[in-house]
């Protein structure tokens, strides 16, 4: 399996505090992997470093086939190159429609000019209402997302995502907060995005880890203690110290 | 998705039928082209007020839609009447000194003639040459090509620095207004070769134009509207597209925008540089209605009370912002002219042209606690539109579903 993102030996340090210590990660082409850690363990600061957001002290960050380093690159950069981001309290634009909401993350020319003339052709909304048929808001179209529930909420997020056709989705605690049944469908849309791209969810809960069935890394004070399937990693007595015991 | 512009945007034909209304009835009641019941003075609040609406949908567009809260644009509309305002002034003050030479036994020379412009123009700073700035100042096309040029090419400078950076929100208010009061202070001082704090004057004169001001004002409120409905159906078609959905997601949340591939930066910049224009073109028409321009124009708080127009009027809705700026600066001639009746308490007797600035001061703070969407928002009430405003509500039906507070941590 060919390697689509690579870390390797990052670090970063905010005012003296080492959030990420000597990180190596790596994840190939239409791969599923759970990242799992206590509180403070760096995953968030991890999906900052990939996405743009924050500039490790030191270490290599490569995407793709041609081996791109991303850590000179801006966040629109990285995200046209192909790595969309699920945040953790769900961030939609609550003022717009859920249609908007795709038509905006839609793959399409991102420069202002081409926004600035573009006008929705008919395959685009096609593929708008293919999305929300998936994420089960297609009833929903027209409706401001700031009046979804929740739950409806986090799958409008994830569907902006796949509009955006990335080939690396990096997803923060997609089922926070969300009913047993709304999980199961959360669960559902990941498996099936991971068959043609490679999606990284990061997750306290167990038993949703658990549904994914998936290679797991555990992150502790920044750098990876554990990798490896659930069950392996959770007879680990490493993980089982810092992590499950508690 | 697929209907028309027009008919995406109702509210678009109904302002333009509006406008047109207006600008046909006080032609109508004219002294120029009417029955005269309108006075020209009159006339001229009314058009320099087209200018001021057409200004305020600029500051929507780069606040209330995107997000920026700018102290500066009347910079942009200042510098915009300062380039219109060089050429009416060079070349009225070319026709008087070329008639009056012209009496001599000797015809003069163009040099002379260029002399004798200078000493008229820059006498009361104690000058008689022309400033490089002064350049293009006898050609009416390219001071005009100036009046976007010039104010754009600031915006453009000034908004890549300040993006690039990443300064937002309140810090770029406060760097807006630092630039205006810089620009202002500058152009406060006699060699800033834009007569210092005499500014440029009798600019209400066209040269070469014989026609009355009863005339010439009427001219000026046609293309005061004709400038407005061009404006607004540009503002209008801007922020119905795509486009319009991607700035507002800037507004709403600037870093979600960046992770879905867009480049923020590049985009409020795109919007920051063509609203500077807008309010330079506002500027421009406004100032040869007014008669004169000086660095007072350009002083910071002419940008607090454009922001004030559009709080008021109802930010992110186009006609919120005409709406807002044609009744308060309308309000505030009426009550600064000394027309506004003063109320006797006995004790103490309010005098409006004192009281009227804490009225509205008093006015932008209940707008701003009561009624977020301005006086625009009265026509949510009309329409029945809802707005999603679940804070501390119940975020879903399920009983599981978390508060939004709960939720958000």
């Amino acid at each position: 399996m060919s390697t689509l993102l690579e870390v390797s030996g990052v670090s970063v340090t905010f005012d003296g505090f080492r959030a990420i210590n000597n990180l190596s990660f790596q994840i190939g082409n239409a791969e599923l992997r759970a990242v799992i850690g206590p509180n403070g363990a760096g995953k968030t600061t991890f999906m900052d470093i990939v996405t743009g957001k924050t500039r490790p002290d030191e270490g290599r960050v490569i995407w793709g086939e041609k081996s791109v380093s991303l850590l000179q690159m801006s966040e629109a950069r990285i995200a046209q190159a192909g790595i969309g981001r699920k945040f953790q309290k769900p961030t939609v634009f609550e003022d717009q429609t859920v249609q908007e909401n795709l038509l905006m993350a839609l793959k399409n020319k991102r420069g202002w000019l081409g926004v600035l003339f573009y006008r929705p052709s008919g395959p685009d909304l096609d593929k708008v209402e293919e999305l929300a048929t998936e994420i089960g808001l297609k009833d929903e179209l027209t409706r401001k997302s700031g009046e979804l529930s929740h739950g409806q909420k986090q799958w409008l997020e994830i569907g902006m995502l796949l509009a955006q056709e990335p080939r690396l989705l990096l997803v923060d605690e997609p089922a926070a907060g969300m009913t047993p049944q709304e999980r199961e469908h959360t669960t559902d849309l990941l498996v099936q995005a991971s068959k043609t791209r490679a999606v990284v969810v990061v997750e306290h809960d167990m038993e949703f880890v658990r549904r994914l069935n998936c290679k797991v890394t555990v992150l502790h004070e920044g750098s990876v203690l554990a990798e490896g399937s659930l069950d392996h990693v959770t007879s680990n007595q490493d993980v089982i110290d810092v992590y499950l015991g508690r | 998705m697929e209907r028309s512009f027009i008919a995406k945007n109702p509210s678009v034909l109904v302002f333009l039928a509006i406008l047109s209304l207006f600008t046909i009835a006080v032609t109508v009641l004219s002294e120029g082209f009417g029955i005269g019941v309108i006075s020209t003075s009159f006339v001229k609040t009314l058009g320099k007020t087209l200018c001021l609406c057409l200004i305020a949908v600029a500051m929507d567009l780069v606040w209330g839609f995107t997000g920026i809260l700018s102290l500066g644009h009347f910079a942009f509309f200042g510098l915009g009447g300062y380039m219109i305002g060089m050429w009416l002034m060079y070349e009225r003050t070319r026709l008087i000194v070329v008639e009056s030479l012209s009496r001599a036994d000797i015809p003069p020379t163009p040099s002379e003639v260029v002399d004798a412009i200078g000493t008229q123009i820059f006498g009361v700073v104690g000058s008689s040459d022309f400033p490089l700035i002064w350049a293009f100042a006898d050609s009416l096309v390219l001071q005009l090509v100036l009046v976007v040029l010039v104010p754009g090419l600031l915006a453009l400078v000034f908004g890549w620095l300040a993006f690039r950076s990443r300064v937002t929100g309140v810090y770029l208010s406060i760097l807006t207004q630092a630039m205006t009061l810089a620009l202002a202070l500058y152009l406060f001082q006699n060699d800033s070769g834009l007569r210092g704090n005499n500014g440029l004057s009798g600019l209400q004169n066209l040269p070469g134009v014989t026609a009355s001001q009863d005339v010439v004002s009427i001219w000026f409120l046609w293309a005061s509207a004709l400038a407005l409905g061009l404006g607004y159906i540009l503002a209008a078609w801007i922020v119905s597209g795509k486009f319009g959905l991607v700035i507002r997601g800037i507004r709403d949340n600037e870093a979600r925008v960046r992770f879905l591939g867009y480049s923020v930066e590049v985009y409020k910049l795109a919007v920051f540089t063509l609203t500077a224009c807008i309010a330079a073109i506002a500027g421009a028409l406004y100032y040869p209605q007014a008669g004169i321009i000086n660095p007072e124009e350009i002083a910071p708080i002419a940008s607090i009370y454009l922001a004030v127009w559009v709080a008021i009027g109802g930010r992110g809705r186009l006609y919120g912002a005409v709406i807002g700026a044609a009744v308060v600066s309308l309000l505030s001639t009426w009550f600064t002219g000394g027309q506004a009746p003063d109320i006797s308490l006995g004790f103490y007797t309010i005098k409006w042209v004192d009281w009227w600035q804490v009225l509205l001061g008093v006015s932008f703070v209940l707008v701003t606690l009561f009624a977020p969407q301005g006086i625009g928002g009265l026509f949510d009430l009309w329409a029945n539109r809802r707005h999603p405003d679940r804070h501390g509500t119940n975020l879903g039906p399920d009983d599981s579903s978390l508060r939004e507070k709960e939720a958000l941590e």
